[in-house]
């Protein structure tokens, strides 16, 4: 096995000098009620050859562009990766290396993530991030948990425009907690119902999504008033950070804690993961946060150089009184977002986002002139909801056929909305594309 | 005098992202405009955007000469005791870029993603042959996040028989992870000490079991290297008073094919896909940590579950007793993918072949070192060994020192400073894919590097020599802490 470097010398030589007369021989600690005695039953080993044509087999089953044209974003959006990123991101250094617990042959990383940090912390008007957690669902659910550690209060309110898998995520991380999660309602407008707040007290912290599930931009800075107002804090969600390339960003509206998915930033879907949760706040919680965060210093000759720091919230150091467990989280998607930012630029980065903005307003023009209503009237980033016909399952079907994916569903997530679809429209997609979608979906 | 793999090299300056570029600059291609612009609401829209701007060649040089400042695997020897730095194969990095992988949306109907559905439903059947549990879920993003679905299974267990239990034991030997994992869970650890032989006793365990103990967390091996010979009887310990046993799969790499985790009396095992099954750590992730139980548990695994009806792969929420969703969407599916392929391409025999090959490995290097460092536990170790500096200490010589010399010889250092138990503890764990020759290299640094805390000890303390820093000032950078340029 070419995995294996181990000749029948180097096997016997070895086991000379460790005593052992044979490999069997080494695990005689290992009692013989804990044993397996039969072979493994796995498939045989396989050549590379024939290793490539199953994987090829199983991925051609798969829809995916350009092949189908996929108008579905809800927390994955597909996006154009510039070849650079990949290439950079696939130096063995970058790939083959540990958690940089040795910051003197590790400044690769360390600076790559400080820099990723930092352009977090630009883009979301916040003046900490750290370098990355699992995903935007297990963000929200740790900057939950840190409003509860900041403020010692037991109840959240989180808005139900919020992914509701995310949700789903907050309710498993607080089940076994004391503590309570409370939902706010939407308004038809498709933003957050804010009015309950008035009669909630002792609320830890207000958390709203913008662009929110819906596709529509909530008003963050009355939210954040309305927050305040009860001494709790703020935490904005996202699942698009393409939006702030485009739009106020959450810290320039009285956010405390910002958080989400970072997967739109030149990481590829992969079917939901590996994904990244990008978590920044305000630098007076910055104790209280949970996950690694890289920090500049100097070597002792007085060089500029990078280490992990303030691990003393950490669980290596803290274990159970540490501020979260997490440890392994999501460090090359972290630096494929920074390099992802770098190609784009604060220039770029806006005329993208103003071309996302510009070409999710052609389609929904075009569908409102088609007839189809559009269900909620605020505005929107590059995704919102349509209401089609009632006998459009079929047409979903059909649209399938013809290799369109005509948007998600939301009836499975929100029953109330039947006949309700969330598309979205990324720069991937052209004008063609939406025309045939219209075309289509008329007929 | 012998060579060693380290030599010095150019090893370029590079300023901050922001330090370079020119306002106007891009290094991305934008698609062209084909739609007319559309007014925005003014009150919703930001004014420019604090980036710096770059052209690509920028981008490009920027980033390799900070790959140069890196260290990986795939540089050298990668010693890091639990952290099964074994190689990581390329033909996989391949695979998981193949367009219907890479690009996949999660949340297509399941006609149309019936590829990844069947890679899913085979792993978790593949992982469940070897560790010999019966139902595995994908869905943890990393090992805490295994041992969080561990400890969330373990109280679902409870409160389905109306209990809430308040404490949970946790051996000494344990990674942080285990216990903050257990905290988050609302579980109190009942911290518990090895005995002289580096393993747990029953007596002890016997000792702080009531019918306030949600269970216990057993790494094994352990985090001394050693096999935990009495988890059987512990087990019986543990159930008799209906706790639970959770497993940290961490150091299942010593023993594929040889142990069967099910006979051992675990309930509840996580795996590191990123440890044993060969997928890369990223410089800190995306790992994968699968979660695998006994029969009793499967009704409150993780939703949604990938499940196989009539040839038909698909996703099901339809389990009432779940503890729920732990990921957005269904985990690290890139990361699934390499374990997957990395299964495939090794077959049974050499998975087997493997945990031989690195607990040979170990012990070799035990063997040949045990006369150069301090070494706690003198009897047959699994897949890693850990001495400490107890002999250096005389000269002053800490384990810091002898780690950053590692670096000048061209090593990655071991872990260091743990498992806590052993004081100043220097953990190796060189895996299966290093040669005895390379194994040699590394023990002959070793010893070099404590003669030379004999004769000029200072080599050690000023060490590293040759990488791009010195030793880093890590007091200041907690005290006034500087996380953004």
């Amino acid at each position: 096995m070419r995995y294996l470097p181990h000749t029948d010398e180097d096997i016997a030589s070895m086991l000379e000098t460790v005593g052992a007369g044979s490999l069997d021989e080494l695990f005689k600690d290992i009692p013989e009620s804990c044993r397996r005695h039969e072979e493994l039953h796995l498939p045989e080993a396989m050549t590379e050859w024939e290793l490539n044509d199953l994987m090829l087999d199983l991925s051609k089953s798969m829809a995916t562009s350009p092949e189908y044209k996929v108008f579905m974003g809800a927390g994955s959006y597909e996006h154009h990766i510039p070849a650079t990123v990949p290439y950079l991101l696939g130096r063995s250094e970058f790939v083959t290396s540990y958690t940089p617990y040795q910051p003197e042959m590790s400044q690769g990383t360390l600076q790559g993530i400080y820099e990723y940090q930092t352009l977090v912390a630009r883009l979301l008007g916040m003046e900490a991030a750290n370098a990355s957690l699992y995903d935007g669902a297990s963000a929200l659910a740790e900057a939950l948990l840190m409003a509860i550690r900041i403020t010692r209060r037991k109840k959240v309110a989180i808005s139900s425009l919020i992914h509701p898998m995310y949700r789903q995520v907050v309710r498993t991380y607080f089940e076994p907690t004391d503590c309570q999660v409370l939902e706010l309602p939407y308004l038809e407008n498709g933003r957050t119902d804010l009015s309950p707040l008035k009669d909630m007290s002792e609320i830890a912290a207000v958390a709203v999504q913008s662009p929110n599930f819906f596709g529509c931009i909530e008003d963050l800075q009355d939210t954040g008033k309305r927050t305040h107002e009860k001494e709790a804090l703020f935490i904005t969600c996202f699942t698009e950070p393409l939006a702030y390339g485009l739009l106020k960003n959450p810290g320039s509206q009285g956010a405390d804690i910002a958080c989400g998915e970072g997967q739109s930033f030149g990481i590829p879907p992969s079917f939901g993961g590996p994904a990244l949760g990008m978590l920044a706040s305000r630098m007076k919680y910055v104790r209280k946060m949970p996950g690694r965060l890289v920090g500049m210093t100097k070597d002792k000759e007085g060089r500029r150089g990078f280490v992990l720091t303030l691990s003393t919230r950490e669980q290596h150091i803290r274990r159970e009184k540490a501020t979260s467990n997490i440890c392994t989280n999501s460090s090359l998607c972290a630096l494929a977002a920074a390099m992802y930012m770098a190609s784009l630029g604060g220039s770029g980065l806006g005329e993208l986002a103003r071309l996302n903005y510009d070409k999710s307003e052609y389609l929904k023009e075009k569908l409102r002139k088609a007839g189809f209503r559009i269900s909620f009237q605020s505005a929107t980033f590059n995704e919102f909801v349509v209401e089609f016909p009632e006998n459009f399952t079929a047409t979903y079907k059909l649209l399938l056929d013809k290799k369109i994916v005509a948007g998600l569903p939301l009836k499975p997530f929100y029953p109330e909305l039947m006949n309700h679809y969330l598309l979205c429209v990324t720069e991937v997609r052209t004008r063609e594309e939406m025309d045939d979608l219209v075309r289509e979906v008329k007929s | 005098m012998k060579e060693y793999f380290a030599t010095t090299g150019l090893n370029l300056n590079e300023p901050l992202l922001w330090e370079r570029g020119k306002k106007g600059r891009c290094g991305f291609s934008l698609p062209r405009r084909d739609v007319d612009s559309y007014p925005l609401d003014e009150e919703l829209a930001d004014r420019e955007l604090n980036l710096p701007d770059l052209s690509e060649f920028e981008i490009i040089r920027h980033y390799t000469r900070l790959s140069q400042w890196n260290f990986g695997l795939d540089t050298g020897m990668y010693p890091l005791g639990s952290c099964t730095m074994k190689y990581n194969p390329k033909i996989n990095e391949k695979l998981a870029g193949l367009n219907g992988f890479a690009g996949a949306h999660p949340l297509l109907p399941a006609t149309l993603s019936q590829g990844a559905l069947k890679l899913m439903v085979q792993l978790e059947r593949f992982l469940a042959e070897i560790t010999g549990m019966d139902a595995v879920s994908l869905q943890p993003a990393a090992g805490a996040q295994g041992e969080l679905t561990g400890m969330l299974l373990i109280y679902t267990y409870h409160k389905m028989k109306g209990q809430r239990r308040s404490k949970i034991i946790v051996p000494d030997t344990a990674h942080g992870t285990n216990p903050a994992s257990a905290a988050l869970c609302g579980y109190r650890p009942v911290p518990v000490e090895s005995t002289e032989q580096g393993i747990l006793s029953p007596s002890s365990i016997d000792k702080v079991m009531d019918e306030d103990t949600a269970g216990i967390m057993v790494t094994n091996p352990n985090t001394l290297g050693l096999f935990e010979e009495n988890l059987k009887r512990i087990a019986e310990i543990v159930h008799a008073k209906d706790g639970l046993v959770y497993g940290d799969g961490a150091n299942m790499n010593a023993i594929m094919g040889i142990v069967d985790m099910g006979k051992t009396g675990v309930d509840v095992l996580h795996l590191n896909l990123h440890k044993t099954f060969s997928t890369p750590h990223g410089g800190g992730g995306p790992g994968s940590g699968p979660v695998c139980v006994r029969k009793h548990l499967e009704p409150f695994l993780p939703v949604p579950r990938v499940i196989e009806e009539n040839g038909k792969y698909l996703l099901s929420d339809d389990f009432p007793h779940s503890v729920g969703e732990l990921h957005a969407f269904y985990g690290n599916f890139g990361v699934m993918l390499k374990a997957y392929c990395y299964i495939l391409s090794m077959g049974p025999g050499n998975l087997k072949k493997a945990s031989q090959l690195a607990v040979l490995n170990a012990n070799y290097i035990k063997e040949m070192l045990k006369d150069t460092f301090y070494l706690p536990y003198d009897r047959p170790c699994m897949h890693e060994c850990v001495f400490s500096d107890r002999l250096q200490r005389d000269q002053k010589i800490l384990t810091l020192d002898i780690a950053k010399r590692l670096m000048d010889y061209g090593f990655h250092p071991p872990t260091i400073y743990f498992p806590l138990v052993v004081n100043g503890a220097i953990m190796i764990e060189p895996t299966e894919t290093e040669s005895k020759e390379e194994l040699d290299h590394f023990i002959e640094a070793c010893k070099t590097i404590v003669k030379e805390a004999e004769q000029d000890p200072d080599l050690l303390r000023q060490a590293p020599k040759y990488c791009k820093v010195k030793r880093m000032d890590e007091t200041e950078a907690a005290r006034q802490p500087c996380l953004t340029g």
